[in-house]
């Protein structure tokens, strides 16, 4: 069963008053993170919303030792760390419990200038979690298209909308055979914290992936954060999953989907409540433009229903 | 062995507030009107600021940014967003 | 001074060597002609049980100073080493390090850089990185490189300042010359347990590098410049104490040869400066009063031990293996000048740009060639 809200630990490792903007998922995963976690960790960041959001020198918003560290090396140095701190042990000089060490990163730097160091990481099967906040875009700088940006999506950089479909990035660590990956969203807190959980108690690499609707790049009404992480769920376009092993199983509302007792919310109502999508669906295409979304979300799902299959 | 001058490497330490009086930022307050309030705790799981206090289900104003994600995911509608002075 | 033993090894078997007397705990690595040996060297140390450190097999350079930094930045004694392009492939990370005082050694195997593709030593690569913040020092000899290793983790680690020790590929990296290793409490004497006085740790969480506001980043990149400054005396200091404990010198900021009664001093640095003690053998027998200056350190550049070590009205030939794109000559040429600008005004210097690429420097053609300038 999935641990209630009440069950959640009091523990606070997001303090008030950061730099995040009004409404941040990215800050609202990290909280939940933070009580999985607990105070034992050390965190990595690359440039990112969250090291706008963690304060300027000498103030620090987040109650762990962190490291900003360049944008492309988060598997690189969070590899660094694990080994130090391991061998710090063995030596004597470090005592008690070793740290979690976790790197929290956006879709930039785990899909696209992250990628090769994070591969690499977990082709070697480090000890490490790594968390990717996955607000489908370049929010950070202002909203700029990555390779997590779904098709159709308006970006500063794909003003006409994006032609191409996200990578299944998930599904590419899962190919690196490491011990865990799992996906989740603000919105089913509980879920995620539960996933964070098994991860720390888990030797190896992990891999967690967590979207978050971000209201400046999505476009809608900040107050509706959650909502649009509920419907993104709801609809398909995002799934929650987990695999231990390499054997995927599904999260509800998500299992519901895949074994067919719940039909997906079409993605009309997702869609339509986001600026990215709704400012480029008001011409004679856009029908064809909602069937291509819908496409990709179909194919995705088709393709994990048969994926999960695999059970070798 | 000691470095030639102080405070020389970038560090930072934990504190409330690493990003300023957010209160300040705030267009809107939320209320918790606590004749209708469950404490189901909501509120206080969704918050992005750690601002809510889960048992009291009391508001931390000095650093509340006025998201209004409390009051849209208030099973029972006991928050309401009122615009600030 | 106690020799425990004296072996034959290469330039990249003494460095690996020193850095497992070093006690190194972190070690990232990728290969790269013609460093891959050290490489080869630690990951075999490690994986007999020589060595007590971890050996991270990355995948590219960037990723192995980015793990490196990482791994000091949580309270390990870390190295790593390059050569040429994964050198260049470090930049941001080389900022990083320095900009982060966090105290890395590295070797990087002077070799020159693409394109057009080369495997043979220059100094474009180690030059080409002279404004990153870190101490870079150039070796001579196998053992030099030994020593130096040493000595870059005692300094590095008094004042948070990375530190790059360079030389030669092939010639040093690849060559067999007799390397006395010291007894390893000697160098536990020289080189104590690396406690930092920062690192990431939860019992008091810090955090490294946030965004800083003008005024604040403004004063940590001055306090850096100060303190690379600094290092000079700290440079020195190690080297004494080297000397004291192991018998063994190479000069400290500078290396001098027959420089007593020089009218002619030529200054040029790693293995060529070895050869060019020979060269100024042949000068003197042909009647020409010849001396060589070797800076050891490049950065910060030992000015004044520079300025002190010139005799009156000396001619200085400065032999340079890189080049200073956008000016005629040397790098070592330009920054020489620069010191000498205003404070010597009886000194005059010559320049020539040679050995790109592995050209083939003997102590006769060297020698014929400051023949030459000097007629210039």
């Amino acid at each position: 069963m999935t641990t209630s809200i009440k069950k959640l630990p009091d523990t606070e490792q997001v303090l008030s008053g950061n730099g995040a903007c009004g409404g941040c998922p990215a800050t609202m995963a990290l909280r939940m993170v933070g009580k999985a976690l607990g105070t034992n960790a050390i965190m990595l960041l690359t440039p990112a919303c969250s090291v706008a959001s963690m304060g300027m020198t000498p103030k620090l918003g987040y109650n762990w030792p962190c490291i900003n560290i360049c944008f492309a090396t988060a598997g690189a140095s969070a590899s660094g760390i694990t080994h130090a701190i391991e061998i710090m042990k063995e030596k004597g000089r470090l005592q008690g419990e070793l740290p979690t060490v976790f790197s929290w990163v956006g879709d930039g730097g785990t899909y696209d200038i992250g990628f090769q160091a994070l591969s690499a990481a977990a082709e070697r099967n480090e000890n490490i979690i790594h968390f990717c906040y996955n607000n489908e875009a370049y929010s950070n700088t202002g909203v700029q298209r990555s390779g997590a940006t779904p098709r159709g999506s308006f970006t500063t950089t794909t003003p006409t909308g994006k032609v191409q479909p996200k990578k299944n990035m998930p599904m590419l660590m899962l190919e690196h055979n490491i011990p865990y990956v799992a996906t989740a969203t603000v919105a089913y807190p509980g879920d995620l914290y539960d996933k964070v959980v098994k991860a720390k108690n888990i030797s190896g690499m992990k891999y967690i992936e967590i979207l978050a609707p971000c209201y400046l790049g999505w476009q809608f009404d900040m107050a509706d954060t959650v909502q649009m992480s509920r419907m993104a769920v709801r609809s398909g376009a995002w799934l929650l999953w987990e695999a231990e092993n390499g054997k995927i199983s599904f999260n509800s509302p998500s299992s519901h989907i895949i074994n067919g007792k719940r039909d997906a919310d079409p993605v009309n109502e997702y869609v339509m409540k986001q600026g990215r999508f709704n400012r480029l669906l008001n011409g004679a295409d856009a029908a064809r433009r909602i069937a291509e979304i819908q496409g990709d979300v179909d194919r995705e799902i088709a393709f994990m229903r048969e994926r999960a299959k695999i059970m070798i | 062995m000691k470095s030639v001058t102080k405070a020389y490497r970038p560090i930072s330490w934990p504190m409330k507030g690493a990003g300023g009086e957010t209160g300040t930022w705030r267009g809107h307050r939320p209320v918790v009107n606590s004749q209708i309030c469950t404490k189901c705790q909501f509120c206080w799981v969704y918050c992005p600021e750690a601002v809510i206090d889960r048992y009291e289900i009391t508001i931390d104003y000095r650093y509340c940014k006025g998201c209004g994600v409390c009051a849209a995911e208030c099973p029972t509608g006991a928050i309401s967003m009122e615009k600030e002075e | 001074m106690r020799t425990a033993q004296v072996i034959m090894e290469t330039g990249a078997h003494a460095a690996a060597l020193a850095v497992k007397c070093a006690r190194v705990d972190v070690i990232p690595g990728y290969p790269i002609t013609p460093q891959t040996s050290i490489m080869e060297a630690l990951s075999a140390m490690v994986e007999k049980g020589e060595l007590d450190a971890r050996f991270i097999p990355v995948e590219g350079e960037h990723s192995a100073l980015a793990a490196a930094v990482a791994a000091s930045a949580a309270g390990a004694r870390v190295f790593t080493a390059t050569s040429s392009n994964g050198l260049l492939y470090m930049h941001e990370v080389l900022h990083m390090a320095s900009g982060g005082r966090l105290p890395v050694v590295m070797c990087n195997v002077n070799r020159g850089i693409f394109a057009p593709w080369t495997l043979w030593a220059d100094h474009q690569d180690s030059f080409a990185q002279r404004d990153t913040g870190w101490i870079q020092f150039h070796c001579s000899s196998n053992q030099e490189v030994f020593n130096t290793v040493l000595q870059a983790f005692r300094v590095a680690e008094q004042i948070n300042i990375p530190v790059m020790v360079n030389f030669d590929g092939f010639v040093i990296s690849h060559c067999f010359m007799p390397l006395n290793v010291p007894a390893q409490e000697d160098i536990d004497r020289f080189l104590p347990l690396h406690e930092p006085e920062w690192r990431l740790d939860p019992a008091h969480p810090s955090s490294f590098s946030n965004v800083t506001n003008a005024a604040e980043y403004a004063s940590f990149r001055q306090m850096l410049s100060q303190d690379i400054m600094a290092s000079i005396p700290l440079v020195k200091e190690a080297a004494q104490s080297y000397k004291d404990i192991t018998g063994m010198w190479d000069g400290d900021t500078i290396d001098t040869y027959r420089m007593e009664d020089a009218e002619v001093v030529v200054l040029a640095v790693n293995s060529m400066a070895a050869e060019l003690r020979l060269s100024v053998d042949i000068l003197r027998e042909q009647g020409i009063r010849a001396g060589l200056l070797r800076p050891r350190l490049i950065l910060p550049f030992p000015a004044q031990d520079i300025i002190d070590a010139l005799p009156q009205n000396a001619q200085v030939m400065v032999l340079d293996r890189n080049y200073n794109f956008g000016h005629h000559g040397g790098i070592l040429a330009s920054e020489l000048k620069s010191v000498l600008f205003g404070r010597r005004h009886d000194i005059t210097v010559k320049n020539r740009v040679m050995g790109i690429g592995g050209v083939d420097l003997t102590r006769r053609f060297m020698a014929d060639e400051i023949r030459a300038m000097l007629d210039e």
